[in-house]
């Protein structure tokens, strides 16, 4: 019964998601479509860091180093392209303008970054593993901001979005088309991965690790996976979130941009498969029109966190399906 | 697995020898030496404090020993993780339930049947789709009569059947021994009684080293019975002969008497 609510409701957030740019289309109103596309890739970075942190229970108050990642990935490519020099002198390797290339980019090295992150920082838990992926965010943050090559402290422009075989990227729709299918395929994905084998054994390591050891499995290597997954996740949507602005700057990598990735997921739900996406929804919404009343919308926003950590500990999703059910 | 039917003595599939532990000043484990038979129930008894959980515990590697080794069939295991003695073939129930309270009935046992197979890095097919998996986990509900709960979840268990489903996650592993702390503690009498006739079948598929207040269960299940008081065992042998040991009436079972049949037995000091 549980079940198929939370499906419901699932499937009605992602036809929402589908049903307000398209509306925005017929009605000519681009900007509304922008938006759209900032709640699908916003909530494509949740979805990664909710893998770690709602099935695995990791709190990473770090995942902006992946974002960054991402971000920067698109960053330096398109920037090698649209100026025609070699992104690697001695091999003379060219940047790129093509999506697909750059996303395999941003998500090798944001996994790669999550793999050694973990490594690192999985040896601890609690606090000490907030902080450790606090510290290696701000370690990322203040390198970007003293690299220099890459526009320091002022970041960089890119002047053209980047292409897309067969789609003009340009369009606003199209963009947002992309965006929202690689969130409704990285959905699909991990909401799989969590009834799998992987995923049972995952959240078993979250609610009780002795339990799983006893049953002969180690909790190391699984978190090890799951962290490094959400990192890729992540690094995935820091690419497109930096095709969306055609900008790249170091605040990507600040902790600011951890807490707001935070945010979508508790406002939405933690360990629920959709919650990233109603919560950045939530939050994009709160920002456009409370933003637009008040500059200083945070205090609401803070307001909204507390009643949802101290009356609705399953977010949004939470309120609209209910508790949690066991899958099938 | 080839131990001699007839003969009087089995091969020892878990040996503990010289194990030692202290805690500051406490000794909660003191030179403890015991081995536990192929299709034996060896039940370890003693009062409150006694250090039963914690040779449990270092048993299953949860525990670092001071000193001392642990061997299952065998092979020395003292310094090997609670995971690798448990693929190793160590299984055990906790004393306190620990169980994933999120988790339904059967996807607890399914766990323990994925951790038997071993092949956890799965990311696509459902736990529960797997019939192998699946058919492990029920048929070892089954044997603990949780079958028809398998759809609950555990955090709505009542406290005996935690303990029913610690026991159906153990047989998931399909062990070579067996640890089980106080198992019966917290069911009703005719849970008590059930488990008790599943525990005397079970020892034929693995042995038992089994932690039990109730003295009736002991002296019913067990082939040979350990005391441990003070983390000292005191006494090893049959049932027939630990009722009559002179030092264990006193330190432990002639307590047992004045508290009462059936009662709590938690041997407090009496004058
Ligand atoms: N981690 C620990 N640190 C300090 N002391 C401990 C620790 N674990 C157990 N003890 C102490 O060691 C002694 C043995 O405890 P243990 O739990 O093994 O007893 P037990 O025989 O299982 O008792 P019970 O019948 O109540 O379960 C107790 O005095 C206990 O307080
Ligand atoms: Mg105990």
């Amino acid at each position: 019964m549980g079940v198929r609510r939370e499906t419901m409701v699932n499937a009605l957030l992602l036809a929402g998601l589908l049903a307000v740019p398209l509306w925005a289309l017929w009605a000519d109103e681009p900007f509304t479509i922008t938006l759209a596309t900032r709640v699908a890739i916003l909530a494509l970075a949740g979805v990664g860091l909710n893998l770690a942190l709602g099935t695995g229970g990791l709190v990473s108050f770090g995942h902006a180093v992946f974002f960054g990642i991402g971000g920067y990935a698109m960053g330096i490519l398109a920037f090698h392209a649209q100026n025609y020099t070699p992104l690697i002198e001695a091999f003379s390797i060219p940047g790129t303008r093509s999506m697909p290339v750059i996303w395999a980019v941003a998500v090798l090295a944001s996994a790669l970054a999550a793999l050694a992150i973990g490594a690192l920082s999985l040896r601890t838990s609690g606090v000490y593993f907030i902080m450790i992926t606090l510290a290696f965010g701000q370690m990322f943050y203040y390198f970007t901001i003293s690299w220099p090559a890459y526009g320091g402290e002022d970041g960089m422009s890119i002047y053209l979005r980047n292409n897309f075989p067969g789609v003009n990227t340009l369009v606003p729709f199209n963009f947002f088309a992309i965006s929202y299918t690689l969130l409704a395929a990285v959905l699909l994905l991990v909401g799989r991965l969590m009834r799998a084998p992987f995923g049972l054994a995952l959240s078993a390591a979250r609610q009780n690790e002795t339990r799983l050891r006893a049953v002969g499995i180690d909790p190391y290597r699984l978190r090890l996976t799951a962290f490094t997954l959400s990192g890729a996740i992540t690094g995935l949507s820091g690419a497109l979130y930096a095709d969306l602005n055609r900008f790249v700057s170091p605040s990507m990598f600040s902790w600011q941009t951890s807490g707001e990735i935070m945010i979508f997921v508790i406002l939405g739900g933690v360990g629920r498969l959709f919650g990233p996406v109603a919560g950045a929804a939530l939050f994009i919404l709160l920002e456009h029109f409370l933003g637009g009343i008040s500059e200083y919308w945070h205090i609401f926003l803070g307001a909204l966190l507390l009643g949802v950590v101290l009356f609705a500990r399953g977010g949004l999703i939470g309120l609209l399906a209910g508790r949690e059910v066991a899958h099938d | 697995m080839t131990e001699p039917v007839n003969g009087s003595v089995r091969a020892p599939v878990l040996e503990v020898r010289g194990l030692t532990k202290a805690f500051g000043a406490l000794v909660a484990s003191k030179d403890i030496s015991l081995d536990l038979r192929a299709g034996e129930i060896h039940a370890l008894i003693g009062p409150n404090g006694a250090g039963k959980s914690t040779l449990i515990a270092q048993i299953a590697g949860e525990l670092m020993p001071d000193r001392g080794e642990v061997r299952l069939d065998g092979q020395e295991v003292t310094g090997w993780s609670t995971a690798a003695r448990t693929r190793a073939g160590l299984a055990r129930t906790f004393q306190i339930s620990s169980l994933a309270m999120e988790m339904t009935v059967l996807q607890n046992a399914v766990l323990g049947a994925l951790g038997a197979r071993g092949k956890v890095m799965r990311f696509f097919a459902p736990a529960l789709g797997d019939r192998a998996l699946v058919e492990r986990a029920m048929a070892a509900l089954e044997a603990v009569g949780l079958q028809d709960l398998a759809a609950l979840r555990t955090a709505e268990l009542s406290h005996g059947q935690r303990r029913q489903l610690e026991v159906a996650v153990a047989l998931t592993l399909a062990p070579r021994a067996f640890l089980m702390d106080e198992p019966m503690a917290g069911l009703s009498a005719s849970g008590s009684r059930r488990l008790m006739s599943f525990l005397d079948g079970l020892r034929e598929r693995a042995p038992i080293l089994l932690i039990e207040h109730d003295m009736d269960a002991v002296f019913a299940l067990a082939d040979r019975i350990s005391v441990l008081v003070n983390g000292e065992v005191i006494a090893t042998g049959s049932a027939a002969r630990i009722r009559g040991d002179a030092r264990v009436q006193e330190a432990y079972l002639g307590e047992e008497a004045c508290a009462g049949a059936g009662g709590e037995g938690r041997g407090e000091a009496a004058p």
